[in-house]
């Protein structure tokens, strides 16, 4: 039913592809994130709310077609339907059946609830294909609550040392999900990047808290021990050595690790992240009771051994994905 | 815990010594005096002997986690730091402790005489009430290095500023052996349980490289011209009888030669010199990484001292019987110093051999040979200068020799440890041998933080394994390696070493068709 090809995973039957990386004639989108929505394709499908992401990140003029969660069409013969996988707004996991055979494409997903997308849903399949950016049993979120209070006191102790606080996570999912959290800690100031997507979250009626827009270009000044969200391509470059008594923070899963805070000399790094730890990719997998596993991005070989080891049949597979939430991707070189 | 892993946190997180001086300030002001002084410990070196053994720490983590131990190895791969991989793979607490770092400190001091059942169930107990960088900590505790965010000397300055004592009297005054049991927080550092004015140094003379031309120096005859030698400098004091040596790190490092120590104890005069200790074997000045051998050890036993003797070569007087001598001219001193020498004659204490060419040509082509009796270069000193504090600019200069190099191609990578643990910054390097690619050196330093992570992208897309820490990666990139040396070794398969091996540059320009062969780097070898 499905192929591993060089321009991403094909459906046989249904000639379509699932988040291909190279021209296609029919795409279904998993989500919004560049390294699973690329430019190019003749027909988009995917979720209503990554409609308006799509256009505003390849284009107004694409064929997108917008479906709902749980409601399958037919391409083909093939019944395919999108289902919650809880990583940002409008993130699905594509199932397909022909048949009588079901197979599950996760996308990227995650297990915790981040009230702001709607939360992973476990879908009983034949075969699974899921990612493993953090399969690694290192990899343990702490509960939401937990790590929004993390953020909040050092918000709070920023404050009371007279520090500017400094945020920063991808612009689409994560600064939302921080916004959330943090807006009762006073005005919250976001990068006009950040600011566009958030409008793709209320436009798709999700509410988020008040914020204000700011141009590092202009001046800054009035920054002074706010806080303040930024994407991590404004890392490293000189606006944002503009804002004030800087502090900044980290958030992503790799903060989990001591070198990787230490590599980028942050004050801060807070494992916040939009993917499942070891243990959600663990109960995704027993949940769908696939027969048949595969790895794609992330840590694949290992995923896939241990996931042989403990009984379930499985195999890593190469594809494009992973860039999003790759290390040096993250915190060197600018996002698309 | 909490104050003291907080402490931790800040200085783990940051690396702005202002942020970390605030942090060792406030932890101070909030712990109690057992826990500074414990801390004080630790940070210096003093802890108690470890009394579990790493391995049966990681046997109760598998035992505890249900995972295989590859997987183990997988994330220590990942993590960098075995401490902080069992902390991470541990399931969160059920309990809370309230125990401070001297409580820790002293249950893990009484460890050493408990059972290996006792031991368990204290660590397993212990790990069932610690947070995640609570365990870290402990972990750290019970083993290994402690060191984390700041060097000793860093704390020293530290407390020099914020108690307003001299650095030099803190350093005195916490070395040798004192427990956090016995004694005062502050009174300890403030030197009150030593007499700290006889170990005090004087702030070293430094030389700037040389960056003009030797005729425009003046007249060769105006310099006092030495050797450069590659050892570890040295302050040597004695006063009232007592006997320091310090290094340029400012530490006091007697311990660790002894046998300098006791030709010290045999001049007659009280004095403090300037030198450089060497390792010497056989009329011949070793190679630096002899002498290594003998830096960090607790213990310097009779055969390493046969096996690796020692020598110092003396530059200078700065003391005599009490009185100050770095006003006076430079040859006047040297005077003073080569007379001493030559009457309390001890042969582990040496004039550094003067070198006296009659032009500055001369003088070129001694240096470019300065490598062959293992000299890292030339010393020029102008022969009425006086010993200054620091690195002045005119008077000392050092010119040191090109390091050699050869380029090679990256043929393993291993992830780094601590910070670089999430790229790979451990290198390999081949060159050829007829048609094989034999490996020649390995490094670790040298690539800005872009190039490591763009080499670690290829190495990832490259690599030949899947699992383990080393990959084995197609040999196309090629970088120029500098090294010091160069001698016949049975370590590597070229059956060549080389001395401080490091990455000069990465050579996109090259391919694995231009890097050195084997043959050619022999002719190096002296």
């Amino acid at each position: 039913m499905i192929q591993f090809t060089s321009k991403g995973i094909y459906c046989i039957p249904g000639n379509f592809y699932l988040d291909p990386w190279q021209p296609v004639d029919l795409a279904i989108i998993t989500h919004g994130h560049a390294d699973h929505a690329h430019l190019g394709m003749k027909n988009y499908l995917c979720h209503h709310s990554t409609v308006g992401i799509l256009q505003r990140r390849i284009g107004r003029d694409i064929q997108v077609q917008g479906v709902a969660y749980n409601d399958p069409i037919h391409i083909n013969g093939v019944k395919v339907s999108l289902h919650p996988a809880g990583h940002i707004i409008g993130s699905a996991q594509v199932r397909i059946e022909y048949k009588g055979k079901v197979l599950v494409f996760t996308g990227d997903y995650k297990l915790q609830d981040d009230g702001l997308s709607i939360p992973f849903e476990p879908i009983q399949c034949h075969e699974l294909i899921t990612e493993s950016t953090f399969g690694l049993p290192i990899y343990r979120w702490d509960p939401i609550t937990t790590q929004n209070d993390r953020l909040k006191n050092w918000i709070l102790s920023n404050q009371s040392n007279k520090k500017t606080s400094v945020l920063i996570g991808y612009s689409l999912g994560k600064s939302q999900r921080i916004l959330n959290a943090v807006a009762d800690m006073g005005t919250v100031y976001v990068h006009e990047s950040i600011a566009k997507l958030n409008e793709v979250y209320t436009n798709e009626g999700i509410k988020l808290p008040s914020y204000q827009v700011i141009d590092l270009k202009m001046d800054t000044k009035h920054l002074e021990r706010q806080i303040v969200l930024l994407p991590p391509a404004l890392l490293d470059t000189r606006l944002i050595q503009k804002i004030p008594s800087l502090a900044y923070a980290i958030c992503s899963g790799w903060m989990q690790i001591r070198g990787a805070r230490r590599w980028r000399s942050a004050d801060a790094g807070f494992p916040i992240s939009d993917h499942a730890d070891w243990d959600g990719l663990l109960q995704a997998v027993r949940e769908s009771n696939a027969e048949k596993v595969y790895v794609t991005h992330g840590q694949t070989a290992v995923f896939a051994k241990y996931l042989n080891e403990i009984g379930i049949q499985a195999e890593e597979v190469k594809t494009d994905f992973g860039n999003e939430e790759d290390i040096q991707t993250v915190f060197t070189e600018t996002q698309p | 815990m909490k104050t003291f892993a907080t402490l931790i946190t800040a200085l783990d997180s940051s690396n702005k010594t202002t942020l970390k001086k605030e942090a060792i300030i406030q932890f101070l002001t909030h712990a109690t005096e057992k826990d500074k002084l414990w801390f004080l410990a630790l940070m210096t070196g003093k802890r108690p002997k470890r009394s579990i053994a790493t391995k049966d720490l990681k046997i109760w983590v598998l035992e505890i986690t249900g995972i295989p131990d590859w997987l183990l190895v997988e994330s220590y791969a990942a993590v960098g730091d075995l401490a902080e991989t069992l902390a991470l793979l541990l399931p969160p607490p059920l309990e809370k402790s309230d125990k401070n770092l001297s409580d820790w400190m002293e249950d893990i001091s009484i460890l050493q005489h408990a059972s290996i059942e006792e031991k368990k169930s204290f660590v397993l107990s212990s790990w069932n009430a610690l947070n995640t960088m609570e365990r870290f900590i402990f972990n750290k505790l019970l083993g290994g290095n402690f060191r984390i965010g700041i060097s000793s000397k860093g704390l020293v300055n530290t407390l020099a500023q914020h108690f307003g004592i001299d650095a030099d009297i803190i350093v005195h005054s916490i070395m040798g052996e004192w427990n956090p049991y016995e004694f005062e927080f502050e009174k300890l550092i403030k030197g009150e349980y030593s007499d700290t004015y006889l170990s005090k140094p004087y702030p070293f003379c430094l030389a700037y490289p040389i960056e003009k031309e030797l005729e425009q120096l003046g007249l060769v005859q105006e310099w006092q011209i030495e050797y450069k030698w590659d050892g570890i400098r040295g302050q040597f004091i004695k006063r009232e009888g007592e006997i320091f040596i310090w290094s340029r790190g400012e530490e006091i490092i007697s311990s660790q030669f002894p046998e300098i120590t006791a030709a010290l104890a045999q001049w007659k005069e009280n004095m403090v010199l300037d030198g450089e200790i060497l390792a010497y074997k056989n009329g011949r000045i070793l190679n630096f990484t002899e002498l290594q051998k003998r830096i960090n050890r607790k213990v310097i036993s009779k055969s390493l001292q046969t096996e690796i003797p020692v020598q110092v070569y003396l530059y200078d007087i700065l003391e005599l019987e009490r009185e100050d001598l770095r006003p006076l001219p430079l040859q006047q001193r040297r005077h003073i110093l080569a007379q001493l020498i030559k009457h309390n004659n001890q042969p582990t204490l040496q004039l550094s051999p003067l070198i006296s060419p009659t032009n500055w040509t001369e003088l070129r082509g001694i240096q470019a040979t300065a490598r062959e009796i293992n000299s890292e270069g030339i010393m020029l000193k102008k022969k009425d200068s006086i010993y200054d504090v620091g690195r002045k600019k005119g008077n000392w200069w050092k010119w040191k020799v090109n390091p050699m190099t050869l380029d090679a191609v990256l043929i393993y990578a291993q992830k780094g440890s601590g910070r670089r643990s999430a790229h790979y910054t451990d290198y390999t390097f081949a060159i050829k041998d007829g048609d094989d690619l034999v490996t020649i050196a390995k490094a670790y330093s040298g690539l800005t933080d872009k190039e490591i992570i763009e080499v670690s992208r290829f190495v990832r897309q490259n690599s030949l394994e899947k699992f383990g820490p080393v990959r084995t990666v197609r040999p196309v990139l090629v970088f120029e390696i500098a090294f010091e040396g160069i001698g016949y070794s049975k370590r590597h398969k070229s059956g060549v070493a080389l001395r401080f091996p490091r990455i000069l540059r990465w050579r996109k320009d090259k391919t694995v068709t231009d890097i050195d062969t084997l043959d050619n780097i022999k002719k190096l070898i002296q």
